[in-house]
């Protein structure tokens, strides 16, 4: 929970920073009115505001609304951007309510108090892989809630004691008299019950959707090409814009050297100076990009007192060759027994440094952000993001309006993976959308370009580990030592303090499951120069990489085949031994190799355990080299998620994260040169293609320990297991990702 | 100069040297066609020219006048395309969903090509990235695709 608080804590600033009281205006005004078009059910928003403040996720019609013909309109407080939330909450909310969630339809809910559901009600975000495992219970209420409106409606019209009801799915149903009622028929009368606070929730046994593999809400409309996002839409009388950045963060546009003739190009309306970027407004985005491109541009140093600044002789080899240099003292993470006297007493101790690079989001949507000033003074926003509270007190303190004047939409997202929060310095669209809007007098979509993308993202962390490891006379790891160099995203958005762990910047490295008596984990601090912020998996991403790997190290040095160290290292957690032995018999049981596969290659496998996100996971990867190239042939991974709501969602979400986790293992690196990155596209970003992905098996296991994450715990196992195979085929350690690094021979 | 999208034509006033990818999405007004990269990389605005797969984001748009064009908006009026479609439903293939246009024409010109493609058929002509890594729900579709054809 500590991780989760320090998680969130500094992004809170905007969300907390705002009034309690929370216009109806505001609420309506952010829904996309078009799709509400039944009975409100019930309607006692007014009353229930008027009351005083509102309790989060309390207020059924603030979610649940029911149409004539019985289907249900669900605002969700989480964004849908490839996760399944949208049918996850459905799926939870329907179950309760007794409504097929095939009949919702789900829209992610605007900024306001009803939505701030998470820890204990005052904040909300579509991250850390908190959605489910934050809102299971409050879901389960409102729907129950919701159902128990309609049975005291139909009690009263079949003048019958609620206790002699049951429900169908979409109906009321009074047995003795074989009459039934339906649920859109009802809407309406039970808009004005009050909300009961103490509706009983279904047995597990009595679950009807909850557990099943249910289809997804949004998959046709993905599959045809109706799916709308942020990019796609329209609002009248818009304008399009195209920005050119400056090539570095911090830098300033000075003179413009051909404004005149770029002006005159065709469709451009008007050219902006703006913070960090000359923008052209045009109408249509075509033209807006074409003219930004032609501007000629003096760009200016920063001046000395932006922090945030790129300076001219950023390197990322330079800033890695600075964290390897770099010595304590650091601040202490996790210490465990006498580390200094179990080193002293082991029979052999080893060494070894590890380190993984910066790393682009990657998200297939380019950034962009739509801003129209209404003649109400309100300002709306249309554009991805993962935090509409944050959003709105972000917006409000850059025109110095109060939140509610703020109106955030938050559209499908394509793909996100940590890329849409609150990245204030040049990290996102909206604020340059807002200004231009407020300068022309029109509505204005501002569409990055994949080189802006690649330009201002803000980039999963560099990493970089000293392990140390002592080893008793049988070979087994009595003592570790690690030095966990740099900052996580969260001290580094949000301030450092320098006798404070971040635990994201730890996470991986402490809080490993296995029986490693003296243990003493510290993080030195290093600030980041480029701009990190979070990213599928955050701190796990690399540090299990990092662990597991010289966990290999520590079991080839001790002459035990790694598997069965691991076994033995777990055997005092049924949870981990049983995860490990369900990933192993899932492969058809474990082997290191190296082997002759059936298609005649050599093969060798790796293994691996993580610990992500409340959720445990243990992997298994078969690799060959071919040609110097890594081959990932197959990924098995067991995934135990406490208890789950929808088997199929987690296996895609365990194929989705693993494909992620064999992209940074295979292929990413963000690099650095001279202050500006070598890349600006996918040419010189290479992503995960179809022909590189390994045919990934799920298995999930459910311990019945508290529900964890599902859209993130699939990635960190993948890195280290891939790198454990590809050591004992290639005899080389490998300690540095990603592996198009290495060269490896055959 | 005229345009052949989804059999309709329309007189277009773009530039002629206008990517066809802005053509469709901001004069045509047909969204379904995405913007990922603009450098024929990631192949989320695919659209089939005349039957074959084309990058519309470097495709000039007098280069494709007097050829079909076919979106992702009326795949579905294709034989091949609807299974395509229904077998992307039924493998549950897309997560976010942004790079899915591109896939399913890319996955329906492949099986028009080479109705019964193996997996390295399918590995050499599905070039189009997904970041959410659906790739092996869009090989199993691929085939399923191909089962019912």
């Amino acid at each position: 929970m500590n991780e989760m608080v320090n998680f969130l804590a500094g992004m809170n600033e905007a969300a907390t920073s705002r009034p309690l009281n929370f216009s109806r205006r505001g609420f309506l005004g952010a829904s996309l009115g078009a799709l509400v078009l039944g009975v409100v059910l019930p309607g006692g928003t007014a009353r229930a505001q008027a009351a005083g403040a509102v309790k989060p996720g309390t207020r059924v019609p603030a979610f649940i609304e029911i149409r004539n013909d019985g289907t249900v309109f669900f605002r969700s407080p989480f964004i849908e951007g490839g996760q399944g939330i949208f049918t996850a909450m459905a799926q939870i909310v329907g179950e309760e309510l007794d409504v097929d969630p095939q009949n919702f339809t789900v829209e992610c809910a605007p900024a306001g108090p009803d939505y701030t559901i998470m820890f204990g009600g005052h904040m909300r975000i579509t991250g850390g892989s908190f959605s489910v495992r934050s809102s299971y219970p409050i879901m389960r209420k409102l729907g129950a809630a919701a159902r128990q409106m309609l049975l005291e409606v139909a009690a009263k019209r079949l003048d019958v004691p609620m206790s002699e009801l049951t429900t169908e799915p979409g109906v009321v149903i009074h047995a003795a008299s074989g009459r039934r009622l339906n649920y859109g028929d009802l809407a309406e009368e039970a808009a004005t019950q009050p909300v009961p606070e103490d509706a009983p929730l279904k047995a597990d046994a009595d679950f009807r959707w909850i557990r099943k593999p249910l289809k997804r809400l949004d998959v046709r409309d993905k599959s045809t090409g109706k799916a709308m996002y942020s990019i796609d839409l329209k609002v009248d009388g818009m304008l399009l814009a195209a920005v050119q950045h400056a090539p570095r963060l911090g830098w300033e546009s000075g003179k413009i050297f051909n404004e005149d003739q770029v002006k005159a190009m065709r469709g451009v309306h008007s050219i902006h100076t703006i913070p960090g970027a000359v923008a052209v407004v045009a109408d249509r985005w075509w033209h807006a990009k074409r003219a930004a491109e032609a501007l000629q541009v003096e760009w200016k140093e920063p001046a000395a007192d932006v922090t945030y600044a790129m300076p001219a002789d950023f390197s990322t080899e330079a800033f890695r060759e600075k964290l390897a240099a770099t010595r304590g003292p650091g601040v202490d993470a996790e210490k465990e027994g006498d580390v200094d006297g179990a080193f002293k007493a082991a029979n052999k101790v080893i060494e070894a440094q590890y380190d993984a690079p910066y790393l682009a989001h990657g998200q297939l949507e380019p950034p962009s952000a739509i801003a129209r000033w209404n003649e109400d003074g309100t300002l709306e926003i249309w554009t991805p993001n993962q935090a509409p509270e944050m959003f709105q007190g972000v917006a409000a303190k850059q025109f110095g309006l109060p939140p509610e004047k703020i109106l955030i939409h938050s559209p499908l997202l394509g793909g996100f993976f940590g890329r849409n929060f609150t990245y204030l310095n040049g990290g996102i669209p909206f604020p340059q959308a807002a200004l231009l809007a407020q300068k022309v007098g029109k509505p204005v979509k501002v569409i990055w370009s994949r080189e802006d993308e690649f330009l201002r993202d803000y980039f999963r962390p560099m990493g970089l580990v000293r392990f140390r490891g002592g080893l008793d006379k049988d070979g087994m790891p009595v003592a570790l030592t690690a030095d966990v160099m740099g900052e996580g995203p969260t001290e580094s958005l949000n301030g450092v303090d320098p006798n404070k762990v971040d635990p994201n910047g730890v996470e991986g490295i402490v809080e490993k499951p296995y029986a490693i008596p003296n243990r003493h984990i510290v993080q030195i601090k290093v600030p980041h120069v480029a701009r990190v912020g979070y990213w599928r998996s955050v701190g796990h991403s690399m540090n299990d990489f990092f662990y597991e790997t010289f966990f290999d190290e520590m079991a080839d040095a001790g002459g035990h085949d790694p598997y069965e160290l691991r076994h033995k290292l777990v055997a005092g957690s049924p949870r981990h031994l049983k995860l490990l032995e369900t990933v192993a018999e899932s492969a058809g049981g474990w082997k290191r190799g190296p082997f002759t596969a059936e298609d005649g290659s050599k093969r060798a496998r790796g293994v691996s355990m993580a610990s992500p996100f409340g959720s445990e996971t243990a992997s298994i990867a078969e690799v060959s080299i071919e040609g110097g190239q890594v081959v990932v042939h197959d990924v098995w991974v067991a995934i135990d998620p406490g208890s789950i709501v929808n088997p199929a969602i987690i296996e895609a979400q365990v194929k989705s994260a693993t494909a992620l986790g064999l992209s940074t293992a295979l292929l990413e690196e963000v690099v650095y040169e001279g202050g500006k990155p070598l890349a600006r596209n996918y040419d010189r970003y290479p992503i995960l293609p179809l022909s590189r992905m390994a045919r990934v098996h799920v298995s999930i296991v459910e311990s019945g320990a508290p529900m964890g994450g599902v859209g993130e715990p699939g990635l960190p196992g993948v890195p280290p297991a891939v790198a454990n195979a590809v050591s004992v085929l290639a005899g080389q350690r490998i300690r540095r990702l990603p592996l198009s690094r290495s060269s490896l021979g055959v | 100069m005229n345009l052949v999208i989804n059999n309709k034509t329309y007189e277009i006033d773009s530039d002629a040297d206008t990517p066809l990818l802005w053509v469709i999405r901001e004069e045509v007004g047909l969204t379904g066609t995405k913007f990922g990269c603009g450098l024929a990389q990631c192949g989320a605005c695919t659209v089939l020219v005349d039957g074959e797969p084309c990058r519309s984001c470097v495709t000039p748009v007098e280069s494709v006048v007097g050829k079909q064009i076919t979106t992702i908006e009326t795949i579905e009026e294709d034989a091949v395309g609807k299974k395509v479609v229904e077998a992307w439903v039924e493998a549950q293939v897309p997560q976010c969903g942004y790079c899915q246009s591109g896939q399913v024409l890319a996955a329906t010109a492949l099986l028009k090509r080479n109705p019964n493609p193996s997996d390295a058929d399918i590995a050499d002509a599905m070039v189009n990235l997904c970041r959410c890594g659906t790739y092996n729900g869009i090989v199993d579709a691929i085939h399923a695709a191909s089962r019912q054809a």
